[in-house]
């Protein structure tokens, strides 16, 4: 029996009061494809980066080999051949592909290494992407999306010195038009056919069934489920990981907007985008499609820079809490306050009295759970966090609210209180424009539009959205 | 595979431009400039400038800012005028020790994940200090293989060139060819996939200073060659001077994009601004107002060249 | 006990603590002699380090790479240009205090267009700006000393019930600064802004406009700092403004605000910069030169920094 190449053994980890791994086991054999599915937050990219070396446990052991290692970090995984695609860009945009790949191959040095770097990294783009046309000395940084994510999947398997051995990649194909991820999974095959392993991670579920040789499910930090492919079936797999709301039963009942006026609209190439009262709009397609830039126009065209505005057209609530959400200095008080400062003041003196009452009625009203809103906004959790940046932008007079993708990694709880909130305020005449990754969210919209490629390419309304007609548009939609 | 190319050559072309439109005003101006001795005298003091450009450059790819450069440089220039040229061993030493703390400089502000600006502030303070010690007043003497180097007179071109040309393919090379000149860039471009490659972004930012360091200690003794002594100001302005010629050469403050060759013709030109304003017989009040505003025109072309650079991109 | 635990924590006390600590070791080798005096030459050449320090403090809690280094120049032109139009005449300080903040505003407005414009980082745009108005100084100066306005020289040399004037204007200015900070929504933008600028973008904060109010503040202030240290000094130098480029960012970090942006510190700017003073005659009284001046200097800067870079943000 060959000994697995990483053996994780009931591995728990903590962040602050959260749990994002509690006792999770897993080996990887060689010539394996595990296939991990989970929600958000369900704790794939924590048992990711466990595995990669870049996280070390906080209880638990890690096993190379059948051997115990001690010390295991991110140069042990990589002298055992464990390589990561990560999500978001971990290539350096300022440098060149082939620099990229001296970076990544730290055995490269030595005089002639350019020649080397180029050879490694162009004998691997050629064998999984034929006809790639991605010449090595270009610039990171002037390449397309897509032509990124080749670059970094194909130098994830080039060998460079150190054979790969187990390839992690997380969302691989989230970038990629659908041959050039058929070339990527048909070399993954090739690959676990040559007695490597891959850890597979996918919100396409059929990719991974007809990738993957074992798939295993994760939910709240644990493994609930695991059996080899042929076992599952995309139903199955949904079943698993617990999907909390299915779409249908809480859809909302198709309502009649047509009288209702439009109250943002962005002209574009591709479909027009239009919004109206009451409506709650989705934005869907594939993730870094160009949803979070029509947001961002949404908010610039009708925002003020220079002047502060006494009624703001447009709210905003941030899916990327630490980006572009959260004051870190600041207390949950004036982290709620600062949209509404304006109808808070007079002469530009805030009164205290005002703001404290105000967040008061919020905090009962959505439920913040803190003791006292004058503790600071990082001492409460994440979930609670994305619920004051919910009230911060509910708060404010604004009819249209802008929202980022605010879900990610809010715990189920959390999500249904939101989305009761905003079904109460957009029958009251507010105005939701919704990005999301998940599908379920995108289901409870009125009418969603598809982005592919920086454009609007589908517009669903009513019973049409559902998830075979938005992933079908995210895929074969043209950009105008 | 064409825009690439486009897109690296308007990077150079543009500091490369600036230096040939303001030779070409400088000749304009004054025939007589357009000679060995003329464009000896013009670009004089280009070779410091050149260094601690390319010095400041280092500290930049790692997305940190040197404070401190001018008055480093006028401590280099001080130990050179007493140390270097008085007991020689003791001298060396001493500038090997800068460059240990300059190396250090680097460690303490990774380690703690200081702000470079004001750490490198209060390095400002300390090596006035030390300058103020050494030499209380201007005086001592360059040492005399200094002398030699700087006021060679190589054939056809000028030593202030020839130096310049040196500087910008050895820096090139480092910088732009090597391994660890890779790393360090990569460091400024994306710190966390350096980490995940198992690289130590700690030893690489050390290393970015320590190089820096040498550059710096090169431009000071440069400097003295070419003054003969020294004092403890002498070399003030080079803070904003170095800052300035990465500007100009095509650099940027954060992200990594760095470009050696673009840093020695960005101080080229600064060196040049300087004599083409006293050739245009701009009353000497005004002489440090119009290198703002060159530099400030030399921006506004930048920008207008990227949009326009994009707009193509974009179609 | 907690009243003990809040002051431990708050960041100015440090910068106090400090400058009083050296206050006592210099009046303890004076044998107590120059207590009084000590105290009112502190204050006096504190104030200035001060009015210039709470303008760039406005700057820095803008965020990271907010910094304004046209200030010395500033200075300089708004004393040179106020005490020529001035000419001795005790009728014209209206007019040249007015003239000098009109500096200040014109300063500030080009710094901000230069940034905005031009997408210069402001380091870079404000020190192009400093060169030219430095130029200007220059040439309205013409190596010419002006005295200043008898009453002025009188107002920023004197002291009222012991107390300098120009400390009390420091006083005054400070007050004002600290009620726009805690108590506004300009102080709670500029705090947002220097958090993080795409969040306050997004809750809706008018982000241009409060920076360019803040640029020309911090000018203005700068402005009015050159106008009081060329009557104090009896006529503007060209290089008058020099040493206050550093100092306004030494006693702005010295006195606990962070560097990071979004958190700022009136208190601090006074200890911080009358332990700047102290700490120079501390020095001078025993007898070291301007050499171990400037090293301490810049240790005291490094340690503090070092410090206060391992300090998990307060609590606001």
């Amino acid at each position: 029996m060959p000994k697995a190449i990483i053996d994780v053994a009931d591995v728990k980890v903590s962040f602050g009061a959260v749990k994002a791994l509690d006792g999770v086991s897993l080996a990887i054999m060689p010539g394996e494809c595990v296939g991990l599915v989970g929600h958000n937050g369900a704790g794939k990219s924590t048992i990711v980066s466990v595995i990669n070396g870049g996280l070390s446990p906080h209880q638990g052991t890690i096993l190379g080999e059948g051997e115990l290692i001690a010390r295991f970090g991110i140069n042990a995984a990589r002298a055992r051949g464990v390589r990561c695609v990560f999500q978001e860009l971990s290539l350096c945009p300022n440098l060149t592909v082939l620099e990229n790949t001296r970076i990544l191959h730290r055995h490269l040095g030595g005089l002639g290494w350019r020649k080397r770097a180029k050879q490694v990294i162009e004998r691997s783009l050629d064998t999984m992407f034929p006809g790639h046309g991605i010449a090595s000395d270009r610039i990171v940084g002037d390449l397309s999306i897509a032509e990124r994510q080749m670059v970094e999947i194909a130098m994830a398997f080039s060998d460079g010195g150190i054979p790969p051995r187990l390839i992690i990649l997380d969302e691989p194909t989230s970038s990629l038009d659908a041959s050039l991820a058929e070339q990527m999974l048909a070399h993954v095959l090739r690959f676990v056919a040559s007695g490597g392993s891959v850890i597979l991670i996918s919100h396409i579920l059929h990719e991974i069934i007809t990738t993957a040789s074992r798939i295993v499910v994760m939910k709240d930090g644990r493994i609930v489920a695991e059996r080899p492919a042929e076992a599952w079936t995309e139903n199955g797999l949904v079943e698993a990981m617990g999907s909390v709301v299915k779409g249908e039963a809480h859809r909302r009942a198709i309502r009649d907007l047509a009288e209702a006026p439009v109250v943002v609209e962005q002209i574009g190439h591709g479909i027009p985008f239009r919004a109206k009262r009451g409506e709650i709009v989705g934005l869907a397609g594939l993730a870094g499609h160009g949803q979070t830039d029509m947001l961002m126009k949404l908010h610039a065209s009708s925002g003020a820079d220079w002047l502060p505005r006494r009624d703001p057209a447009v709210t905003f609530v941030a899916g990327d809490r630490r980006l572009n959400g959260v004051f870190e200095l600041w207390s949950i008080l004036k982290n709620f306050s600062v949209a509404s400062l304006g109808d808070l003041a007079s002469r530009g003196v805030v009164n205290a009295d005002a703001e404290v009452q105000r967040a008061g009625e919020w905090k009962q009203r959505i439920e913040i759970r803190t003791p006292n809103m004058a503790n600071r906004m990082l001492s409460l959790s994440g979930g609670n966090q994305q619920k004051v940046l919910f009230a911060r932008a509910l708060a404010t007079r604004a009819p249209v609210v802008l929202m980022d993708d605010p879900m990610r990694g809010v715990d189920v709880g959390t999500k249904q209180e939101v989305y009761e909130i905003i079904r109460q305020e957009a029958a009251h005449g507010r105005t939701f424009v919704w990005y999301s990754t998940e599908m379920e969210e995108v289901c409870l919209c009125d009418r969603v539009y598809v982005f592919r490629e920086g454009a609007i390419v589908a517009e669903l309304a009513g019973d049409a959205v559902t998830e075979e007609n938005i992933l079908a548009s995210s895929f074969t939609g043209v950009a105008a | 595979m064409r825009r690439t190319v486009s897109a690296d050559a308007i990077r150079l072309a543009i500091p490369a431009l600036s230096l040939a439109i303001l030779l070409g005003a400088v000749f304009w101006l004054q025939p007589r400039a357009m000679s060995y001795i003329g464009l000896n005298l013009l670009f004089n003091l280009a070779v410091p400038i050149a260094l601690a450009t390319i010095a400041q450059m280092l500290i930049m790819s790692v997305n940190d800012l040197d404070l401190a450069m001018g008055t480093f440089v006028s401590f280099v220039a001080c130990v050179t005028a007493t140390f270097l040229s008085e007991e020689p061993f003791f001298g060396v030493l001493i500038l090997a020790g800068a460059v240990a703390v300059y190396a250090m400089l680097g460690v303490v502000i990774h380690l703690r994940n200081l702000p470079s600006i004001v750490v490198s502030l209060g390095m400002s303070f300390v090596w006035a200090g030390l300058a103020v010690l050494l030499l209380p007043a201007p005086g001592g003497q360059a040492p005399e293989w200094v002398r030699t180097v700087m006021t060679m007179k190589p054939p056809v071109a000028p030593m202030a060139i020839v130096a310049s040309v040196v500087i910008a393919v050895v820096a090139h090379f480092i910088v732009m060819r090597s391994s660890l000149g890779v790393l360090i860039r990569g460091v400024g471009g994306n710190q966390r996939s350096v980490e995940r490659a198992g690289w130590s972004v700690l030893a690489a930012r050390a290393a970015a200073y320590a190089l820096a360091g040498v550059f710096a200690v090169l431009a000071g003794i440069s400097l003295v060659g070419l003054t003969t002594s020294a004092d403890a100001n002498i070399a003030l302005r080079y803070t904003l001077l170095s800052i300035a010629g990465v500007i100009l050469g095509g650099g940027e403050f954060i992200g990594g994009r760095i470009s050696p060759i673009g840093a020695v013709i960005g101080a080229l030109t600064l060196t040049l601004a300087g004599s083409f304003l006293s050739f245009l017989r701009i009353s000497p009040d005004w002489q440090i107002g119009a290198q703002g505003a060159i530099l400030i025109i030399v921006l506004a072309l930048r920008l207008l060249l990227n949009r326009l650079e994009n707009r193509d991109k974009r179609r | 006990m907690r009243m003990v635990d809040r002051i431990s924590r708050a960041p100015w006390i440090w910068s106090w603590f400090a400058a009083f600590l050296v206050w006592f070791a210099t009046i303890m080798v004076t044998g107590g002699a120059s207590t009084l005096g000590l105290s009112q030459a502190a204050l006096t050449f504190a104030a200035f380090s001060i009015i210039v320090g709470i303008g760039q403090m406005f700057v820095i809690t803008l965020g990271p790479g907010n910094i304004d280094l046209s200030v010395p120049a500033t200075m300089t032109l708004a004393g040179t240009v106020a005490l020529k139009l001035m000419d001795v005449d005790n009728a014209m300080i209206l007019p040249g205090l007015i003239t000098a903040i009109l500096i200040g505003i014109a300063v500030g407005i080009t710094n901000y267009a230069l940034i905005k414009a031009l997408r210069i980082p402001p380091i870079i745009a404000t020190l192009s700006m400093s060169f030219i108005v430095q130029s200007a100084a220059i040439w309205t100066n013409r190596g010419l000393r002006i005295k200043p306005p008898s009453f002025l020289a009188d107002f920023t040399t004197s002291t009222t019930l012991g107390v300098p004037n120009v400390s009390l204007v420091a006083l005054v200015i400070s007050v004002i600064a600290w009620f726009l900070l805690e108590k506004t929504i300009y102080g709670r933008w500029i705090s947002a802004i220097g958090q993080s600028t795409p969040a306050a973008r997004m809750a809706g904060i008018p982000v241009d406009g409060i920076r360019f109010i803040t640029y020309v503040f911090c000018a203005v202030l700068a402005s009015l700092a050159g106008y009081l240290l060329a009557c104090f000094s009896g006529g503007a130098a060209l290089n008058m403004g020099t040493e206050y480029l550093l100092m306004s960012i030494a006693v702005v970090v010295l006195g606990g605000t962070a560097v990071a942006g979004g958190d700022s510190n009136v208190p601090g700017i006074w200890g911080a910069s009358l332990f700047m003073f102290l700490v120079v005659s501390m020095l001078n009284t025993y007898g070291l030169g301007a050499g171990f001046r400037l090293i301490m200097t810049g240790l005291i800067i490094i340690s503090v920094i070092m410090l206060a870079g391992g300090r998990q943000p307060g609590a606001r």
